[in-house]
């Protein structure tokens, strides 16, 4: 086994078990957090799997805008409740 | 005890998945396929790739070969933009308000990070036909660094109409291009500059002059879109 097999097996895992661990936070901003964590793993498998050009548009969006959006609208959510 | 039961199937259902799809016709194992099977053999041509003179296969298909297509990537951008604008833009707007107040630190560190950001993404854009990445990405990354701005002062908003016009002009140039193809070749988008040698930073003729044009008008268009959500309409 090489060490290019045993780091896509570890990334390969780590994927799965954040990927359900966001699915199962108790609290939202928690879940947000844990789908940045999968984006960033995402682009590590990409690379590992030579798609370097998929791989900055996932960071970019996935980890970046997308979870940028989600904490400013918890945050927008939270300020109202709190009215 | 439903967690463990749900993770139980997940795994199984993957393990399912990779056993019934690996070494066999449609999925070979990582690295064997022969590409010239899957994709035109023209686009591997080394002729063909001095011909474009785009170091980035990806870059040469998406903005060379496939020009015509992207056209289209951009205006589906753009109604996804207009949709939103049409829903949350109003006449006067004011910003969300947000439980949360910026301090010192976060104010001057994301004026600084803003810069470092911006001159990244114009790389990332110029060098579109050389390394990965290119209009699409970079425009995100304009658009994130916006977006800094906006966390880094409760206060801030951007000149929106500087990027609708932006966006506008951005858009306009790219279908001229396409059409002086028209005039100085024989077809739409066609490349009509010299190819010039692989690998320098001015090559591959029209290719980067597009891809700036795409950078621009997908950092205004989601600049804009950002705007948008964090905007609310002033309640009289």
């Amino acid at each position: 086994m090489t060490f290019y097999d045993i780091i896509s097996i570890v990334v390969g895992v780590l994927l799965l078990g954040i990927a359900f661990m966001a699915i199962n936070a108790k609290r939202l901003i928690n879940s947000v957090l844990f789908l940045s964590a999968l984006s960033m793993l995402a682009v590590v498998s990409f690379v590992l799997l030579k798609a370097p050009d998929v791989a900055i548009t996932e960071a970019v969006i996935g980890s970046g805008l997308v979870t940028a959006l989600f904490v400013f609208t918890l945050l927008s959510v939270r300020g109202r409740e709190s009215q | 005890m439903k967690n463990v039961f749900g993770f139980l199937i997940s795994v199984a259902l993957g393990i399912f998945i990779i056993l019934a799809l690996a070494n066999t016709d449609a999925f070979p194992a990582f690295g064997d396929v022969d590409l010239t099977e899957r994709i035109s053999n023209a686009y591997l041509d080394i002729n063909n790739v001095e011909q474009v003179g785009s170091a980035n296969l990806v870059t040469a298909i998406v903005v060379g070969y496939r020009g015509f297509d992207t056209l289209g990537e951009v205006t589906v951008l753009f109604i996804s933009a207009l949709g939103v604008a049409f829903i949350f833009g109003g006449v006067k707007q004011k910003r969300l308000d947000l439980d949360f107040k910026p301090n010192f630190m976060l104010r001057v560190g994301s004026n600084i990070l803003f810069g470092i950001i911006l001159v990244t993404s114009f790389y990332i854009i110029l060098h579109g036909h050389l390394t990965p990445g290119g209009g699409f990405p970079g425009g995100a990354i304009i658009a994130s660094a916006v977006l800094l701005l906006y966390l880094a002062d409760d206060r801030f908003r951007s000149n929106v109409k500087g990027f609708k016009v932006l966006e506008g002009v951005a858009g306009s140039i790219f279908v001229v291009i396409g059409l002086l193809g028209l005039v100085f070749a024989t077809a739409f988008l066609e490349n009509f500059l010299p190819a010039g040698t692989v690998g320098n930073l001015i090559s591959a003729g029209i290719i980067p002059v597009i891809y700036v044009l795409i950078g621009l008008k997908v950092g205004s268009e989601i600049a804009g879109i950002v705007d948008n959500f964090l905007t609310e309409e002033e309640s009289a």
